[in-house]
């Protein structure tokens, strides 16, 4: 499945994924606190520059993941205009666009995996109510799942249009709650049949 | 306990298939994302606590990159934006529906569709709109006001949830972990 980790290499792809979070966070609670200019403007371009070694590549899918920020930008400008001070929302639009890119940016260059891994190491003082197996057959389970949905939503969609001159409608998640709801017990037998979620045999029922 | 996982895993990828859908009509033609719908399903089906762990693990994939959010978004990018509050309020919206469905007595349609009126829109609110307030730096009223043209969708969307969960408790009634 496609995930939105940016093909073009940069030097932030090698570092490791909880430096890079740990970092967007420190950012984040930097940049949320100031609302001068200066300070969002500098982190603002710290931003651009952090994007530039993607070249333009990297940069347009950046732009394009920016792009559907744009209602809340109309109703800052429109609030901004009513409340008299329209600097202040321009100035709020830059904050608010500098934020989601930086947190963008590293998604576009961590792996899926990777940042997976960084949960499962975040949750394992969890370990006594939440076993990392079982955390990580969850992760297995859903990414290979949601491709089976999509396809499967998609086939009803299908079947749909081809009886209905207008857009499918609520009707479908029904059929598709049905066909999730069978395929989890199925899943479940097979997992049960095979020594159970945790890997060992005699996996109770509860 | 295979069964509860894989049923939150399940319903972590209907809701994903959800969201990511193109815009579906709801009665009255009026074309909506159905994400909050399934939010709303992942509690009348699963109960509070599968449901929350459902709504959770679909929130952990689409932060590591699993473009699972509506319109096929995904990353950490929407949890710093002005509709976080909303995301981070799914679960708990979820586990507040799926509570209120466990207690009631009543018919399980109406339950549920009152809990997801209780939950999908006060619950999912009271995160939302002052989440969206602090990021954009507008007053709560403003806020409030930009979300309140999703309000009839989102009633809409509720009373679907209750249609759903009853037929569903009809065709499946083994599969309604909420009420079992």
């Amino acid at each position: 499945m496609l995930t939105l980790t940016s093909p073009v290499e940069t030097p932030w792809h090698r570092l490791p994924a909880g430096a890079k979070l740990a970092a967007l966070m420190l950012f984040g609670l930097l940049v949320m606190a100031s609302e001068k200019l200066l300070p969002i403007g500098t982190a603002a371009l710290l931003v651009l520059a952090l994007y530039l070694p993607g070249g333009r590549l990297l940069l347009a899918q950046g732009a394009r993941m920016l792009w559907p920020l744009w209602p809340f930008a109309l109703a800052l400008m429109v609030f901004g205009w009513w409340d008299g001070r329209p600097g202040h929302a321009g100035l709020i639009t830059l904050r608010m666009l500098t934020l989601v890119a930086a947190a963008n940016l590293v998604t576009m260059t961590t792996r899926l995996t990777d940042m997976l891994a960084v949960f499962e190491r975040l949750a394992r003082p969890l370990a006594p109510l939440l076993p990392p197996r079982r955390l990580a057959m969850a992760f297995a389970l859903v990414i290979r799942f949601v491709p089976v949905m999509a396809e499967t939503t998609a086939r009803l969609r299908d079947a749909w249009r081809a009886r209905s001159p207008r857009r499918p409608a609520w009707h479908i998640v029904m059929p598709v709650l049905l066909g999730a709801l069978d395929i989890a017990d199925q899943s479940a037998d097979a997992l049960r049949a095979r020594g159970g979620a945790d890997g060992s045999p005699g996996g109770k029922e509860s | 306990m295979e069964r509860s996982l894989t049923h939150i895993a399940l319903m972590a990828a209907v809701l994903a298939a959800l969201a990511v859908m193109p815009q579906i009509a709801l009665p009255f033609g009026v074309p909506i994302t159905a994400t909050s719908l399934g939010v709303m399903l992942c509690g009348t089906v699963l109960g509070a606590r599968n449901g929350f762990l459902a709504v959770l693990l679909y929130l952990l994939l689409g932060l590591a990159g699993l473009p699972v959010f509506a319109g096929g978004k995904s990353g950490i990018g929407p949890f710093m934006g002005p509709s976080a509050g909303f995301l981070i309020g799914y679960p708990i919206t979820a586990l507040v529906i799926g509570w209120l469905v466990e207690r009631t007595t009543l018919p399980v349609g109406w339950a549920a569709g009152a809990a997801s009126v209780i939950g999908g829109i006060g619950v999912l609110y009271l995160s939302g709109i002052p989440a969206m307030a602090w990021v954009l730096d507008i007053s709560l009223a403003q806020a409030a006001f930009y979300c309140g043209s999703f309000l009839p969708g989102d009633m809409i969307k509720a009373v679907l949830a209750g249609v759903i969960t009853a037929s569903l408790a009809k065709a499946r009634p083994a599969s309604l972990l909420s009420r079992a």
